[in-house]
This record gives C-alpha cells, structure tokens and sequence, in this order.
C-alpha cells in the first residue's frame, strides 16, 4: 500500500526581493513498510520538503497524498488532528514541553490520541529503556544534554507507532555511543513495519534505509535501492582493513 | 604483515599458528583472516633477511615445529616502524579520476556517476554496521577498527557531495 505520495510539489519562498524555488517539481512515493533517506547538499530542499510533508510549511503548487488521502488542502487544524494520529516528528530541534517530564513528554501524543494510559506507559517504558533514558524518565527536558533531548524526541515521535515516521538529522546531537542506541531502535522499528521518510547526512544512519533519494537544487537526481550485498556473517568480513 | 609479525614476536617466540591466531585473537572480524601459508612465506623471508631465526622444537608423535625468535636486527627494525610517524590516508583517487576523466570520453555523465557510487558507500556502511553489531563489544580493538572504517567512509560521502555541488 502506498503511504505517501507528492505530485509535481513545489515550493517558492517569495518573503525576500526576489523569489527563491526551494523544491522544484518533486514527485516522490513510499510504500507501506519502507525506510526511504533523503541525502542532497544543504540548501538542496531537503528540510523543505519533509516539513511539507508533515504539514509544518504549505506547499506552493502540487499536492500531497497520505495514506490515501489528499492532505495539502487541510486546515492548520485538520492537519494538527491528523498528524496527532499517523505522523511522527522527530527534528532538528526537539521541541519538547518544557514543565513536563521526561516521561510524560513521550506518553502525551499517545495519550492525545486516545490510548489507553496503561498501553502509553508501557510503550513509554520500552522506548525510553531501548534508548538509554530509563533513568532519565523523571527529569524535566531543561536537565537533560543535547543528546539525551534529542532521543525523548525521538521517543516521542514513535510513541504512537505513526503512520509515517518524518525526521529530520535525527543523530545531529549524538555522540556514536547514543548513535548506536538509535540506529538500533530505528532498525528495530523499521523491522516492525514503520514507515520513516528521513533527512540525513549521517552516512551510519543513512545505510539503514531500504532507498536513497537525492536532491539538488530542489529536484530529485536520484531515486534507488541500497542494495544488500551479502546477507551477513560468512566469509567476506575481513575487508576492513587491507594487509600489504 | 612483515610489521606486524615482529611485532608479536617481540612479545614472545610463537610459530606460525600461533601467530595467526594472536592476529585473529587481537583485531577480531575486521582483520583479513590470514592465510597461514602466507604467514609462513613472511617468515621465511624475515628469516632470510635477518629478522628472526628459527628453532626446531622437537614435539613427541608429531613432526618438529619451528619456533621464531625475534632477533636484535629485528627489534631494530621494528622500533624504527614504532618510531616513525606514520603515513597518512591518501585520496582513495580511483573514483575520483572516473569522475573526471569519464565525461570527456561521453561514456558516462557525473551525476549518475555519483549517484550511484553514493549508493555503493551507503551498501558498504551497511556491511560495517552489520559486521560491528557481530562485534564482540568487549573487543575494542576489533570495534576501533570498524569505527575508523565508517569514519573514513562518512568522510568518502562528504567529499561525494562536495564534487556533486562543484562539478555539476
């Protein structure tokens, strides 16, 4: 099933003294289940973009379908409601509720959705353990390091187990020990069935996905498979280093 | 492999096998398992060079083995390599000069040239992510090892990327 779909989108950012195209005509699908990165030079889109999809920026031309529905005609209040339920953000900046706590923080989108509490809690107990952050459950977001707010983010983006997963260098802040916590939540997920459109430069991050999209200049240039090469363990794993 | 070999000489005499292993032991999966045949070719030219002797040690029911000892040469050349700074990473340039060299001859253009080595990095980080998830954490060379592979790697993108901004 498709999850995702664009049609010809297009955005122009018209404040300034002359127009300035920030996504040029992109046509872009994801199916149910796949893990799709966007890759591209800053200034090529990508942020743009993925903010379209989520319905934090309009779109200027072009359309953009979710789940089957027509989705870049909403009202700021009709997508507010929808992405409650089938979106999940996790961004540059983290946006977390600041007089809440840690815990509270990953169960509220839940909750907002009508979850049971007992469920809430315990997918909040699941994620926040799956990311290192068991003991940081009590404290407020202003106690906690750049990293440790970034992986609540990203927490609270799957709390809901969303439709679609939307990301934006969701491994900005991290150091390649909380990296890891990550990037194994992420293939956890991504093996349970999650959607995830995500913007990254992080090539660790990046190797998780299924397909590599790549923009520049607001246009895609390339759109294909990350192929895998072997099917792990075996013989051919002595590669990293070459003897002389 | 010359390198490396004295070096697990210096620590104590082995024969080969057991030096294969040592290698194995110490770098874990991300070294080339090495070819025990190979290890016996680099000793015996070590041995002709000076490096290292060789003693028969007789075994009971099984044939003599040899066992190498690291000689005063050989520790001479081994605190040189310890000593001297070592070479820097050079520009892996094979894709590089593709990049450059294959438009003009109007076989292949930069951007599908690009994007399609942008993908082989990425399947290549992939193997690395999979290969030190297989890591014993508790082997901190052999997770180092990966760990500068990936950085090397990350870097390879980047420069991917800045090519694609300025040559196209």
């Amino acid at each position: 099933m498709t999850i995702l779909r664009t049609v010809n989108l297009v955005k122009i950012y018209s404040g300034g003294a002359v127009p300035v195209p920030a996504v040029r005509g992109v046509d872009l699908t994801v199916e149910e289940g796949e893990f799709v990165v966007i890759m591209g030079p800053s200034g090529s889109g990508k942020s743009t973009l993925v903010h379209m999809l989520g319905g934090l920026d309009n779109r200027t031309s072009g359309e953009i379908w979710l789940g089957g529905k027509r989705v870049d005609t909403l009202s700021e209040s009709a997508w507010a409601v929808l992405r409650r339920k089938h979106v999940g953000f996790v961004f540059q900046f983290f946006n977390l509720v600041a007089n809440m706590t840690v815990a509270d923080n990953v169960e509220l989108p839940a909750l907002l959705a009508g979850v049971a509490p007992k469920d809430a809690k315990a997918r909040r107990e699941h994620l926040l353990g799956a990311l290192n952050l068991t003991e940081r459950a009590d404290a407020a977001p202003a106690q906690l390091s750049g990293g440790e707010q970034q992986r609540v983010a990203l927490a609270r983006a799957l709390a809901n187990q969303p439709t679609l997963l939307l990301a934006d260098e969701p491994t900005g802040n991290l150091d390649s020990r909380n990296t890891r916590d990550v990037l194994r939540l992420l293939s956890e997920v991504h093996k349970d069935g999650q959607t995830i459109v995500m913007v990254t430069h992080d090539a660790r991050v990046a190797s998780l996905a299924d397909r590599c999209v790549s923009l520049l200049d607001g246009e895609i240039v390339d759109d294909g498979r990350i192929s895998r090469r072997r099917s792990g363990g075996g013989s051919g794993a002595g590669e990293v280093i070459e003897l002389r | 492999m010359r390198l490396h070999l004295l070096a697990l000489l210096a620590k104590e005499p082995a024969h080969g096998y057991e030096l294969k292993q040592a290698l194995e032991q110490t770098f874990g999966t991300a070294y080339p398992s090495p070819n025990i045949g190979q290890i016996y070719v680099t000793l015996g030219r070590l041995e002709k060079d000076g490096l290292v002797r060789a003693v028969d040690v007789e075994q009971s029911n099984r044939p003599n083995k040899k066992v190498y000892y690291l000689t005063a040469k050989g520790r001479d050349v081994l605190e040189l390599w310890v000593d001297e700074p070592t070479e820097g990473p050079r520009v892996r340039d094979e894709f590089f000069m593709k990049l450059v060299l294959a438009p003009m001859t109007g076989i292949a253009d930069r951007m599908s040239l690009i994007s399609r080595q942008r993908r082989h990095y990425l399947a290549l980080m992939r193997e690395l992510n999979d290969l030190l998830n297989d890591t014993d954490p508790a082997n901190r060379v052999a997770a180092l090892l990966i760990e500068g592979a990936m950085l090397h790697l990350q870097a390879d993108l980047d420069w991917l990327q800045r090519c694609q901004e300025d040559l196209i």
